[in-house]
């Protein structure tokens, strides 16, 4: 990308600004809380589409907060209309200091279906990158919109996004508590499962159909799988004492889950419909929080056989395991980036405070914080491995954030007078 | 130890603590694996997606289906009678000071074999949740075993955790914290 000069830059975010189109309450968005020094944010113009008012649904403006949040663009409505069709003039964008332009359309077709359509065109060199059509339902309007903001992503960053993914999450409000799934702006809430007792632990299954999760539900913890789109339930683990902390192997077939049917939290691996275990780990010690690695070989957990909580690694067929933490009076809640060279945990610091840290496994293990607050945790990465969902403490609330892996530009999603806890970041799929 | 501690404190205390450290001591070998068939649930499972149109293509791919427990009345009554042992910071051994509790609620349990009771343990909100739930369970399973000790049978009791999850006490200090560090016993 060529370089970019801030008055333009400024004139063009404060023109975005102006022209945002509104549709929900913007207090359910994650908003970009920390944008990092030195940034390079590509100035991209995604003009309304075409009808898009006639959809209910603002497509356009779905994309532009989408890419501003990534932190990697600076996004503004066109100020005349635009659409596929149109003819770019790209010395014209060019001259206003934009490197890239998308117009588009939505038309309903005979059948109640939306067909939504968009052309990006490069303004630097002139040329049209993508032209591309998706045919919906109206429910899959904001999917479209997410979707079209991923393949601009792509194609002008060279990398997946994650607008199109989904985040679980529990939100916490007096004695409620409820499983939220929602897009991975933060916007469109939707209950998976609402109880009067305690949800903890959602775990996506790889195919994004299904979640697991502890509920407190019987008084006592048991790992259920939910089906997102029928809700049908079943539990997959509810034995003696506590079943908790369900991680799906990454071909879907099992989860490890942990149980304390000996007298003490001990790992086992269950096939997905439930059934009989297979002990996996055989400590005195607590072990617990699993996470397998992407590649299905290892799997990571928290042990405090060492004194204090640590990671470990088993591998996934059994045997000894390896000790991974060894600065940090404590070390927990381990996650790893979906090429496998990653960790991000919580570590506990000196004076009490537990931060996100990112742990480099190719590199021999160098560890870096991510987070300036106390209380964090949870981690867990967007599928493209670019960010990290945790949960944190702010003003005696639990709110969500996001983090890019240089802990630079964090986005905050907050929810008032309720609590929001263990989020957990979908798959691609969906 | 204490100054002045009986024969019977020493006593009770070396089981409890036996009980609480995960010693060569394989007390708990024998307990049952409870092996259930996995049963779907269907209660509120509501049909998938927007127009409900059979036709593939027309589904939704972002609709959730909502399932509400919330109607079915969670918690337990308590029975009035509050039977609490507390604990030190990550420590998940009985204190002496609760064995009065574990001795009264042993001899309810040795005097009808047929009541069953559940102890539930709980910790202070510090660390992950899941690693509090293991923790409480462990707690909750030092308690149990102590009961044991005294004379109830192992199917009598039940130990589970709620972790972090059931506070007695809201709040970010040691005050709070060592009223939530805890093992409530309740009758089944």
């Amino acid at each position: 990308m060529p370089s970019r000069r801030p008055s333009r830059r400024h004139v063009l975010g404060t023109l975005g600004a102006c022209a945002v189109v509104s549709a929900r309450p913007a207090a359910a968005q994650f908003r970009v809380e920390i944008a990092g020094v030195g940034a390079t944010q590509v100035p991209i113009v995604v003009g309304d589409f075409r009808n898009e008012s006639a959809s209910g649904t603002a497509i356009a403006a779905i994309v532009r907060a989408d890419l501003a949040r990534s932190g990697l663009f600076r996004s503004s409505n066109s100020p005349e209309a635009l659409d596929e069709r149109s003819s770019i003039v790209a010395a014209d964008w060019r001259a206003r200091g934009v490197d890239a332009v998308v117009g588009g359309s939505v038309a309903r077709l005979a059948d109640g279906r939306f067909d939504v359509r968009y052309k990006l065109w490069d303004a630097v060199r002139g040329e049209e990158l993508l032209g591309r059509s998706q045919i919906v339902v109206a429910a899959d309007l904001r999917l479209a919109a997410h979707r079209v903001a991923d393949e601009i992503y792509e194609s002008l960053l060279g990398e997946p996004g994650v607008f199109a993914t989904r985040i679980a999450y529990v939100l916490r409000s007096g004695p409620r508590h409820t499983l939220f799934v929602t897009d991975a702006d933060g916007e469109r809430p939707q209950v998976a499962l609402a109880s009067a007792e305690p949800i903890i632990s959602p775990a996506w299954s790889p195919d994004g159909r299904e979640l697991a999760y502890v509920s407190f539900e019987s008084q006592k913890a048991v790992v259920w799988v939910q089906n997102l789109g029928s809700g049908a339930r079943r539990q997959i683990a509810n034995f003696r004492g506590s079943n908790s902390a369900p991680a799906w192997s990454p071909d879907g077939r099992e989860l490890v889950v942990t149980l304390s049917t000996t007298g003490i939290a001990q790992l086992y691996v269950m096939p997905r419909e439930g059934g009989s275990p297979r002990r996996l780990t055989s400590s005195s010690a607590i072990d617990t929080e699993a996470t397998y690695s992407p590649d299905g070989r290892y799997v990571y957990f928290v042990s405090d056989r060492g004194g204090s909580p640590q990671i470990y690694r088993v591998a996934a067929t059994g045997g000894s395991a390896e000790r991974m933490t060894f600065t940090g009076s404590q070390n927990i809640s381990p996650a790893l980036s979906p090429d496998g060279r990653l960790m991000t945990y919580v570590t506990r610091q000196a004076g009490g405070a537990y931060k996100v840290a990112l742990m480099d496994l190719a590199a021999g293990g160098g560890t870096r914080l991510l987070t300036e607050s106390s209380d964090d945790e949870s981690p867990s990465f967007a599928p493209n491995g670019r960010l990290i969902v945790y949960a944190t403490r702010e003003r005696g609330r639990d709110a969500l954030m996001t983090t890019t892996l240089d802990g630079k530009i964090k986005t905050r999603l907050v929810s008032t007078g309720a609590d929001m806890l263990e989020p957990a970041w979908g798959p691609f799929n969906r | 130890m204490k100054p002045g501690f009986s024969f019977c404190g020493a006593a009770f205390a070396a089981v409890v603590l036996l009980a609480g450290c995960a010693s060569g001591v394989k007390l708990n070998e024998e307990v049952p694996v409870e092996s259930r068939t996995p049963t779907p649930v269907t209660e509120g499972a509501g049909a998938a997606g927007g127009a409900g149109t059979a036709s593939p293509g027309a589904t939704s791919q972002s609709q959730v289906a909502s399932v509400d427990l919330t109607a079915k009345g969670g918690a337990a009554a308590a029975d009035g009678l509050a039977r609490i042992v507390y604990f030190d910071f990550d420590s998940f051994v009985v204190n002496e000071a609760y064995r009065p509790v574990v001795e009264a609620n042993a001899r309810r349990l040795v005097s009808d074999k047929q009541r069953r009771m559940v102890v539930e343990g709980h910790t202070d909100e510090r660390g992950s949740r899941e690693y509090n739930l293991a923790l409480g369970q462990k707690r909750a399973e030092a308690v149990a075993r102590a009961l044991e000790l005294l004379g109830a049978s192992a199917n009598q009791v039940e130990a589970v955790s709620f972790g972090e999850e059931r506070p007695a006490v809201q709040g970010s200090n040691e005050e709070a914290w060592a009223k939530n560090r805890r093992a409530e016993l309740k009758d089944r």
